[in-house]
């Protein structure tokens, strides 16, 4: 689903984000990636979803050669992966039914099929009874759930999150990295860039660790 | 990469050559949702202004405004210039006979004319009637009766049958030995006609720069509004929205500033015609003419309507075009 053949990525200005990175994240697996600040996790996803692009090497996603993806195809690669983001990333004017249906409205459903699947995306997050509330009126808990929620909601084959238990507490963490398992368990493929090493440590998933942008450790992921 | 499945409706990005039917399906679907995100953001635009109703109404007040001056200024001029035609008559040829010349004379020489083929028509005025006429519409009726004399003269009015063959026809009418003058009025209706070219000019070259604000106006309305939504865009593109899909709200809103801009100068220019109306009617009664005053026509309405609309799409496009490719998402 993920193949990454010697990636690197230099910022302009010569500061080197990731260098030489080689790994493949089979269709259906689930892992995490952590390491140090700065250790380029967030670099990482960015690539991936195309926020950023390689200076060397190739990435492909479920098939697709990235570089070959060019600024008109973007929208329609993005589509296929939900993100999560630290900062959630959420629109405080609408309330949380509106920020949940954003993706399906971008891809032009019907009204009808937009309510059931926001309906069926805030269930799986426990936070049904919140559609009609603002964001702003949301515990940070919450808040990264409503994010979780927007970023499954059409469904995608990938599932990329950048740090969703930064500022949460033990318990609330521990909730959050069982609901992207989850969504493992039916069939999508997974990715969370996380410091928290504590907990990640006591979930049966693979560990990339990255430092100073080299992939250090794979635990089990094939290298290509 | 595999294609999301069929069940969705989801509109799908173009698809290469060997339409199968299944893609002919997917056509039928894309377009079906494609309708369905034009209706909803035209709506949703409307709505966007509507709960800004001050900023909103401030800047359609400044679009009416400078729509309004020329389409207001265009109204006058072809009032002006219907008025003109009215007055196509005066290009007819008013012959003054000598006073040595009698009624008689007169009425044998309107005979003579009027089997001319260059002549249309001639009309007679003797001169008592001349006179009867001078007294009633110039108020000195008392002074005129202290005269011992008609001091007017007959008038043969003579209506040529061609147009472009006055002139000739002028010459040769002053030669005959009972007409003193043969006169036309042309020349004025010449200099009017110079006049009205310069006003359209003028109206032209006025249009056009307030043609270029209304674009400024729309474009940093919207300016200000992409940079407002700022977070909204980069969300926007985070999860797939295409470019014509973050365009489509600023190009709807563009598109309402101006045709509520326009319809908003359709109502002033209406009543400023309103104001001037009954005045012209009692003009007009004045001078014994029964010209009426015309309002914009439907066609001008419609110009109206739709330079209003363009010229919204394209401030907002320009606007669009600047800004929304400096939000991307870090």
């Amino acid at each position: 689903m993920i193949r990454f053949d010697n990636v690197s990525k230099r910022y302009p200005g010569g500061y080197e984000a990731l260098s030489g990175l080689n790994f493949h994240l089979p269709r259906g697996q689930m892992a995490f990636l952590t390491g140090h600040s700065g250790a380029g996790k967030s670099t990482l996803l960015k690539l991936i979803a195309l926020i950023e692009r390689a200076n060397q090497g190739q990435i492909h996603i479920d098939g697709v050669n990235l570089a070959r993806v060019g600024r008109r195809g973007i929208p329609y690669l993005r589509r296929k992966i939900g993100i999560t983001f630290q900062s959630h990333k959420l629109l405080f004017d609408r309330t949380v039914f509106d920020n949940v249906a954003l993706p399906l409205v971008i891809s032009g459903y019907g009204t009808a099929e937009i309510g059931r699947r926001v309906r069926a995306a805030l269930d799986k997050v426990g936070l049904l009874g919140k559609e009609r509330a603002y964001p702003i009126t949301l515990s940070g808990g919450e808040q990264q759930r409503v994010g979780i929620a927007r970023a499954v909601v059409n469904k995608p084959t990938l599932l990329l999150a950048d740090e969703p238990t930064g500022n949460l507490d033990p318990e609330l963490s521990r909730e959050i990295m069982q609901l992207f398992a989850q969504f493992n368990q039916v069939g999508v493929t997974v990715l969370v860039a996380s410091h928290d090493l504590d907990l990640i440590s006591q979930m049966p998933h693979p560990i990339l660790r990255l430092k100073q942008g080299r992939l250090i450790e794979t635990g089990g992921i094939p290298e290509t | 990469m595999k294609r999301p499945q069929r069940t969705t409706r989801a509109p799908q990005p173009p698809q290469g050559p060997g339409a199968t039917r299944r893609q002919h399906l997917a056509l039928n679907q894309w377009l079906r949702s494609y309708g369905r995100l034009h209706a909803q953001v035209f709506i949703s635009s409307l709505g966007r202004l509507y709960r800004n109703p001050f900023s909103s109404l401030l800047t359609t007040a400044v679009i009416a405004i400078a729509l309004a001056l020329p389409s207001g200024l265009l109204v006058i001029l072809d009032n002006l210039q219907r008025l003109n035609t009215t007055w196509d008559g005066s290009s007819s040829i008013s012959l003054f006979m000598r006073q040595t010349t009698s009624d008689a004379q007169t009425d044998r020489l309107a005979n003579e004319l009027k089997s001319w083929p260059r002549i249309a028509a001639v009309h007679i005025i003797h001169r008592d009637q001349a006179l009867e006429e001078f007294r009633e519409l110039s108020g000195f009726g008392e002074a005129l009766n202290a005269l011992e004399e008609n001091p007017l003269p007959g008038v043969l009015v003579v209506k040529p049958g061609n147009p472009d063959e006055t002139e000739a026809l002028l010459d040769d009418l002053g030669r005959l030995p009972e007409v003193e003058l043969a006169q036309i009025d042309l020349q004025w209706v010449r200099r009017f006609g110079t006049l009205m070219d310069i006003g359209r000019r003028g109206i032209l070259v006025v249009g056009a720069l307030l043609a270029i604000a209304v674009l400024l106006i729309v474009g940093n309305t919207i300016r200000l509004d992409i940079q407002n939504r700022r977070d909204e865009i980069e969300v926007s593109k985070l999860i797939g929205g295409t470019d014509a899909f973050i365009r489509r709200p600023f190009l709807y809103i563009g598109l309402w500033y101006g045709l509520l801009g326009a319809l908003l100068a359709w109502i002033l220019v209406s009543l400023g015609f309103l104001l001037i109306d009954a005045p012209a009617r009692q003009l007009a009664t004045l001078y014994d003419s029964s010209f009426l005053l015309a309002g914009l026509s439907w066609q001008g309405i419609g110009i109206l309507l739709l330079t209003g609309i363009g010229l919204g799409l394209a401030g907002s496009w320009l606007a669009v075009g600047r800004h929304l490719d400096d939000i991307e998402p870090t």
